[in-house]
């Protein structure tokens, strides 16, 4: 026993250093975790700081420079006469028509999302669970073109929805909604309708996740209790289940809405020829060689966001992304 | 145990539901009937004929292995970018607390946030400041820039649920810091990065905004679209590749999905 004793030799409580280039980077960034952190963050940092945030800034300050009519040539001198020719009546036109369809895109897409989500979030089990979720993730991630090419498919003048008319015997309603003045047109493929219906299918998904999201939270038994205590479901919806969801919509709603205001592709491919905002920027940067213009033009949905963040923020909507 | 399971949607729920997702799934699914059409010139419904002859036209189209040729490329040099990044990003931000920490994430999610004609034009004017030509890299830089926030956000979720015990003990049991990365953190977060990397890869693949900005004379298999659909040359051709196109995307969506299901999304887990 006493013999065991003695031959037992300790190992010190603190190895020694491993040696070697690769020991010694291990041990200070064991010591110094601090240093750690930084060589992690500085990669990402500098590529979003100097690409993204530099380019940003780079487009804020071409806005206030000015273009010279006659020559056409860039002055770099600061002016905020750019940001006065947004005021212009056609300039205003184009901001008043894409918040319009932002805020009707946004509404209808609220109103299509909820029953999808509300029925994934409470009844939805297993396997339709999954299915739900698939669902709405696939038309998701799938490709933003295709999609609006499916529309154009969709909405042309011999496309599948006339034909569905004409079937349906219903061609008289669709000529009466078309020969309407500002949502008509031709063909749905070159009316406001068109444009709208395009919209609101390809944000929709943005608005079904956080919906569902928010919805999962209420607790299926408040909404019995609301009709135990003698609610009808009109009343349930309005009086618990809609301010429960309302975070989630408002924060699906920054989505179709921030979407719907830069996107150019959408109206140019299926719509009138009147302009929206992203459309605006894109003839400004390119045919006009007006950038300034251009630049202020994107301060627009900026600002519009930076204020609906603001409010979005204190409804707590972020909760529920 | 609640009182609320097993429980019967109401039909006008169901209904509604159901007429939901029809809207979302019916519009690509009538790309697949097209892909096959006889007709020619116009997007006439119903098809007149279905043919397979179009595959053919499409496979000895130059212009349409050229655009997807450069739209893999790509899309593989950005997702490679975004993977190296937003793997750093996650892991600084999850393991750490430390000042500024919130606005790092905004930064990460800041160009996925503003709407895509933001970054395109950001990064044009940013490209004509500093007299950078447009080339391939260009495209590349815009693309990694928005995939990062990709990569991170799932590399964020799977870092939060691994515990930091585990690092610790490994570091306990002696090993040095690039074997406990080895050994133990890249094995827990393999999966998560996988699916953040296919993820990325779609997105970047299917990316049209900033790129028409970013291309110059290029053209990736989205410009390639969006200039048929500007411009119809041969509309065949265009439903083919539109059909190509989903299910290219459609597989490391339906693989991502698969591989990260075990998270608190789980089929079937309670509330």
């Amino acid at each position: 026993m006493t013999s065991a004793a003695v031959q037992y030799n300790p190992t010190p409580a603190i190895l020694p250093g491993k040696g070697g280039m690769r020991g010694a980077l291990s041990d200070l960034f064991w010591r110094r975790p601090k240093l750690l952190l930084l060589l992690m963050l500085l990669p990402p940092v500098l590529w979003l700081g100097i690409v993204y945030i530099g380019s940003l800034f780079a487009l804020l300050a071409q806005s206030f420079f000015s273009i010279d009519e006659f020559s056409g040539l860039i002055n770099r001198q600061f002016t905020l006469k750019t940001y006065g020719d947004l005021f212009q009546p056609a300039n205003l036109d184009i901001i008043l028509r894409t918040v319009t369809m932002a805020a009707l895109v946004t509404l209808a897409s609220a109103i299509v999302a909820f029953p999808i989500a509300y029925y994934a979030a409470r009844y939805a089990k297993g396997r339709w669970k999954a299915l739900f979720y698939l669902g709405v993730m696939l038309p998701l991630w799938s490709s933003y073109l295709v999609k609006v090419y499916a529309w154009k498919l969709i909405l042309a003048k011999e496309g599948i929805l006339t034909w569905l008319f004409g079937k349906l015997g219903l061609s008289w309603l669709l000529d009466a909604w078309l020969s309407l003045p500002i949502v008509g047109g031709n063909s749905l493929s070159v009316s406001f309708t068109g444009t709208f219906i395009v919209f609101v299918y390809v944000w929709l998904p943005f608005m079904i996740l956080p919906v569902q999201a928010a919805l999962e939270r209420v607790p299926g038994n408040l909404v019995e209790a609301s009709s135990d205590l003698g609610a009808s479901p009109g009343q349930t919806f309005r009086n618990v289940l809609f301010p429960l969801a309302l975070p989630g919509i408002v924060a699906g709603s920054i989505f179709t809405f921030s979407l719907t205001l830069g996107d150019y592709i959408i109206p140019a491919i299926i719509g009138t020829s009147r302009l929206f905002i992203g459309q605006a920027v894109y003839s400004q940067q390119g045919t006009a060689g007006n950038i300034p213009l251009a630049a202020a033009f994107t301060v627009v949905p900026i600002v519009i966001m930076g204020f609906y963040l603001w409010g979005a923020k204190r409804m707590g909507a972020f909760d529920a992304l | 145990m609640r009182s609320d399971r097993g429980q019967r949607a109401p039909l006008g729920l169901k209904i509604a539901a159901a007429c939901g997702l029809l809207f979302l799934h019916l519009p690509i699914l009538l790309i697949f009937v097209y892909a096959f059409t006889t007709e020619e010139k116009s997007f006439v419904w119903p098809p007149p004929g279905l043919t397979t002859q179009w595959f053919a036209v499409t496979w000895n189209r130059p212009d349409v292995w050229q655009a997807l040729s450069l739209s893999v490329r790509v899309a593989a040099i950005s997702t490679a970018i975004a993977l190296v990044l937003g793997t750093l990003c996650a892991a600084a931000v999850s393991q750490t607390r430390f000042f500024g920490r919130e606005t790092i994430s905004l930064l990460v999610i800041l160009p996925i946030a503003l709407p895509g004609i933001i970054t395109g034009i950001a990064l044009r004017s940013a490209f004509s400041l500093a007299d950078i030509p447009f080339s391939f890299w260009t495209i590349v830089l815009g693309h990694a820039t928005f995939c990062v926030v990709v990569v991170y956000n799932n590399a964020v979720a799977r870092f939060r649920r691994t515990s930091g015990s585990m690092i610790e003990a490994s570091m306990d049991l002696g090993a040095d810091g690039f074997q406990t990365f080895r050994h133990v953190v890249l094995p827990n977060i393999a999966t998560a990065l996988l699916a953040g990397g296919m993820l990325a890869f779609a997105l970047s693949f299917d990316e049209v905004i900033v790129t028409t900005f970013t291309a110059g004379q290029q053209q990736t298999v989205p410009i390639w679209m969006l200039e048929e659909l500007i411009r119809p040359r041969q509309r065949p051709v265009t439903n083919v590749v539109a059909m190509v196109v989903v299910l290219v995307t459609l597989l490391p969506i339906l693989f991502a999905y698969y591989l990260t299901r075990d998270g608190d999304q789980i089929a079937g887990s309670g509330k």
